[in-house]
């Protein structure tokens, strides 16, 4: 069987892919998509330790949580960045610098 | 028991390579299609935890819902500035981009000393488990128990997802109206 240790290593991995994209990229859509991925990678290790709890299922039903706390985050910030398009020209988030006007 | 490490080793080398060029491709098109992979492999790595429905949930909300979503945010946004940033980023690919490496690298290294010193598969309350005949075997169907527990243990959590998830559908919908209408 797969021991929980090489969960946590991928979890690991993708999860510092994750901060690279969100401090490195220009665009705030692939900001966002580093978020999606640091995400992921939590929920992989809830995933993983939730294999050892076959009577209350905590980690695969917060697992579920968590992705659908993904989705609804996901829609609101797009909003904002359609928002912030219209408002600025640009989804760069170092050119934003204003909070209203 | 081998062909499952084999297909362990498979996903995780798809879902953190797609990862790998999904952060470091230079075209924003590429780089959402990329994840497409990656989420797809990570759905594979949670059977491989024996957490079916999760994975069936991520290929549904993930794959079906979130990446729909932002290439509909990336089409609605217009072309010609996404490529003005990324030639912009191209020339200085180099300065801005170090001190990002440097962070994801060091926090790579504290994860995985984290990770192998704290010896996750010996902890106390995994060998009560395990001890205790409490783990999920490849046999066991869980579905059904995950539906009566979120029902029963996890009613409060859930009914507290459901009320952020209108705030989410009420935010969403006002924050994308037209400007002229406030």
């Amino acid at each position: 069987m797969i021991t929980l240790t090489d969960f946590l290593l991928v979890g690991a991995v993708l999860f510092s892919t994750g901060i690279y994209m969100i401090v490195s990229k220009r665009n705030s859509i692939q900001v966002l998509i580093g978020i999606e991925l640091m995400l992921n990678a939590a929920i992989l290790n809830l995933v993983a330790f939730g294999r050892f709890d076959k009577l209350k299922n905590s980690g695969q039903v917060f697992a579920l949580f968590a992705i659908v706390l993904a989705a609804a985050t996901t829609a609101v910030a797009l909003a904002i960045i359609l928002n912030v398009y219209r408002r600025y020209k640009t989804i760069d988030p170092d050119e934003i610098k204003n909070l209203r006007d | 028991m081998s062909m499952i490490r084999l297909m362990f080793y498979v996903m995780s080398f798809i879902a953190i390579a797609s990862a790998l060029y999904a952060a470091l491709s230079k075209n924003l098109v590429r780089s959402i299609f990329v994840f497409f992979v990656t989420l797809f492999a990570l759905a594979g790595l949670y059977v491989l935890a024996l957490a079916d429905f999760v994975a069936v949930t991520q290929v549904v909300i993930y794959v079906g819902g979130i990446l729909v979503l932002i290439l509909f945010a990336f089409m609605l946004s217009r072309r010609e500035t996404l490529n003005v940033i990324q030639q912009r980023k191209s020339t200085f690919i180099n300065m801005a981009k170090v001190p990002a490496l440097i962070l994801a690298a060091l926090f790579l290294v504290v994860l995985v000393n984290v990770i192998l010193k704290a010896d996750a598969d010996n902890l106390p309350w995994i060998k009560e488990a395990i001890a205790q005949k409490n783990v999920i075997t490849p046999t066991s169907s869980t579905i059904d128990n995950i539906g009566v527990n979120l029902m029963t243990t996890y009613l409060l959590p859930f009914e507290a997802i459901s009320i952020l998830l209108l705030m989410a559908l009420v935010g969403a919908a006002h924050l994308s109206r037209k400007e002229g209408s406030a």
